[in-house]
């Protein structure tokens, strides 16, 4: 394994060490440093670090049983991490429940949504969150007009603020979603798997939607498999293997055979200035 | 993002009507075809259309008895402790759940108050707190094993139904009825005192109305002035003139005889009370939210299993009520449960378009569904059918209301999809 560690992470971002700042001054919205995690006698992720900076999409990649989940999940509260530290906006905090990770900032949109069928938009925005009148009642009015422009800023098109989520399509299945994160006052969305099961429309208006959340200045990190997906709406690509980084990836400056490579294991094939000049001379791994 | 959120605190009128008409496509209300209206907001007509054919069909029958001010005033009196034991099943069968020890539930209630007032000798008012209570106590056992052991509600409350059962009879030492014979119960749905005076019995129904048609209008003001899409002017003319023309036609009806009872009253104030409860409040709106998909109802924060809790309590209060409403129509306590009550009771709130699978439906089902169930048993009663045809029918209605329930799920799944 220790042969692909060194050679990655000179691209792209270089790895904050022990300064949480990097070279531009700017400080990650989440910073995680030597993340481990067992179950039994299997170590899920090990020594696993990771930063998101506001207004940038990460992209975590990886093959089934890489550890992604499992560290979105430490992220997320879901499965708090056993080692490790984590910091956000510089200041180490410990994320033991959804609770602490939302009141964070971190919210969590699951492959499944987490929507209620049979609420309309409005009241699935809102959910557990309503907002009362004085009378204690659901104050539907200023629900709905805040919502109206959440959904605005997120460009998204509903036949009905009052539709029944039941009624919409993946892509503005996926929209709510998200426009809940923003209506929390997110400041770092994770989005599992937002593209897959969906169509080619649809998966257009979700990186639409990925696209506005970073120019919103939000932190987003997105787990996929697709690589053509990655490629175009990602930053920086963080590729997990048998439970540890194995690469980090400036989408600018690197090739999806090198990002595959490094999912599978495989060699990390040339870079693009090494393609361009035809210089580099190749070794052959056994892989 | 903090700023976004603040920002549109303080959006004005004009910004929110822009981002109303970019978000929303135009003209979406006035695009539903029938179908649509069918599966949204008029999901009620085809058991409209089959309550009228059932009650036209007995009045033909029956030469015009059926519909007659009496029998009409006494229908509307013995389909009490069904409404309200449906008031307490429907938030039951919202969350997905089901709750088939209520009305062995209602009945023990009834027994105890009937035991603590007759033979111990305890004051009514007394009586009737300690059947409550033990109402709240019984749902709370049902709530703690469905919500906190995760126990299925079938099995739980099939074993209540059976182990009360044999608590009723275990009170009453083997008798089949107490007679009971305290005068404030036997009040509550006999003689003279159990009818509203005539100015209360117009008042209170007509204030409703017009409470309703002025929220509607209140409504409609503020959405408009706060630039979000409204219903159409026409739309509100209709939903009020509706609304006014059934109460006012079933008012005429009652007052034609002795006016409207306190029960119906007691009844319909549940009714309200419940659905501005269910769609009002957050606590209602988390009952829907529970019911369509607990899983995201967790994640959002929302304390399933307090509210699992607290509607089996509800639902066994209620049923403690319609027991003593029950036990003051016959003017005893019995120990015997009719057979099909329990039936009738789910049956009600299915007919009326609570959805067995959880998350859909309105308290307002409680009306349609009791007098489907109730007009057919008045009316097989009436035309001296015996028992056997009268439960074959009833099952035969529950069966095509239940597929037709399953039949609309399907087709909005397909609408879905095809969108």
């Amino acid at each position: 394994m220790a042969e692909y560690e060194a050679v990655p992470e000179s691209e792209g971002r270089p790895t904050a060490q022990t300064e949480v700042k990097d070279e531009s001054g700017q400080v990650p919205v989440l910073r995680m440093e030597g993340i481990g995690k067992t179950f039994g006698a299997v170590r899920a992720l090990r020594g696993v670090g990771l930063e998101v900076y506001a207004g940038e999409v990460v992209a975590l990649v990886g093959d089934n049983g890489a550890g992604k989940s499992t560290l979105v999940k430490t992220i997320s509260g879901v499965g708090p991490a056993d080692e490790g530290e984590i910091y956000v906006d510089g200041k180490q905090v410990t994320i033991s429940s959804p609770q602490v990770a939302s009141e964070l900032g971190i919210e969590t949109v699951y492959q499944d949504l987490a929507l209620c069928d049979n609420l309309d938009v409005i009241s699935n925005l809102y959910l557990g969150h309503e907002l009362r009148t004085r009378y204690g009642t659901i104050n539907e009015i200023e629900m709905e007009r805040r919502g109206l422009a959440v959904l605005r800023t997120l460009d998204v098109k509903l036949p009905s603020a009052r539709a029944l989520v039941s009624a919409l399509s993946g892509g503005q299945r996926q929209s709510i979603a998200v426009a809940k994160t923003i209506l929390r006052n997110a400041r770092l969305v994770m989005l599992d798997e937002p593209t897959a099961a969906l169509g080619v429309a649809q998966t257009r208006q979700v990186l639409n939607l990925i696209r506005r959340l970073k120019t919103q200045g939000l932190a987003v990190l997105v787990i996929s498999h697709n690589m053509v997906d990655v490629f175009e709406v990602a930053d920086r690509v963080i590729v997990m293997r048998l439970g540890q980084r194995v690469g980090n990836f400036d989408v600018k400056n690197t090739t999806t055979e090198r990002v595959i490579a490094a999912i599978t294991g495989a060699e990390f094939g040339p870079t693009k200035e090494e393609v361009k000049t035809a210089a580099s001379s190749e070794e052959q791994t056994d892989e | 993002m903090s700023e976004i959120i603040d920002d549109n605190a303080s959006t004005s009128t004009a910004e929110v009507a822009a981002a109303a008409s970019t978000v929303e496509a135009p003209s979406y209300q006035n695009n539903q075809s029938f179908g649509q209206l069918l599966r949204n907001d008029l999901g009620f007509l085809p058991v409209l259309l089959t309550l009228i054919l059932i009650v036209i069909f007995f009045d033909i029958v029956s030469h015009g008895l059926f519909l007659g001010p009496q029998n009409f005033s006494n229908l509307f009196g013995q389909v009490v402790p069904l409404g309200v034991f449906a008031v307490g099943i429907v938030p039951v069968l919202l969350l997905g759940e089901i709750d088939l020890s209520s009305a062995a539930v209602g009945y023990l209630c009834a027994v105890i108050m009937g035991v603590l007032a007759e033979r111990v000798g305890w004051s009514v008012g007394l009586a009737i707190v300690a059947a409550l209570l033990v109402g709240a106590i019984i749902g709370a056992i049902n709530g703690f094993l469905v919500a906190v052991l995760r126990i299925p509600s079938f099995i739980v409350t099939l074993a209540a139904f059976i182990a009360y059962s044999g608590l009723i009879l275990f009170l009453l030492f083997g008798q089949t009825t107490l007679i009971i014979d305290k005068t404030f119960i036997l009040n509550l749905t006999n003689g003279p005192l159990s009818y509203l005076t005539n100015f209360w019995g117009v008042f209170l129904p007509i204030l409703g109305v017009v409470l309703y048609i002025a929220s509607l209008i209140f409504n409609y003001s503020r959405r408009k002035k706060a630039g979000l899409r409204t219903i159409s002017m026409g739309r509100l003319i209709a939903q009020s003139a509706a609304v006014a023309i059934v109460v006012i036609a079933a008012l005429t009806i009652l007052q034609n005889y002795n006016g409207v009872p306190v029960a119906v009253a007691l009844l319909f104030a549940f009714i309200v009370i419940e659905w501005l409860g269910l769609t009002k409040t957050t606590a209602g709106r988390h009952i829907y939210a529970v019911g369509g998909n607990t899983e995201a109802a967790r994640r959002a924060g929302i304390n399933v299993t307090l509210i699992r809790m607290s509607v089996f309590i509800l639902c066994s209060v209620m049923a403690a009520v319609a027991g003593i409403l029950s036990a003051s129509r016959v003017a005893a306590v019995i120990s015997g449960i009719p057979q099909t009550l329990q039936l009738d009771i789910i049956a009600a709130a299915v007919i009326g378009g609570v959805s067995l699978f959880g998350g859909r439906g309105s308290a307002w089902a409680v009306v349609l569904g009791m007098l489907v169930v109730e007009c057919l048993e008045n009316g097989l009663a009436l035309l001296n059918q015996p028992t056997d045809v009268a439960q074959m029918v009833e099952g035969a209605v529950l069966i095509l209301a239940v597929t037709a329930d399953a039949l609309i799920r399907r087709a909005q799944a397909r609408s879905r999809s095809g969108r």
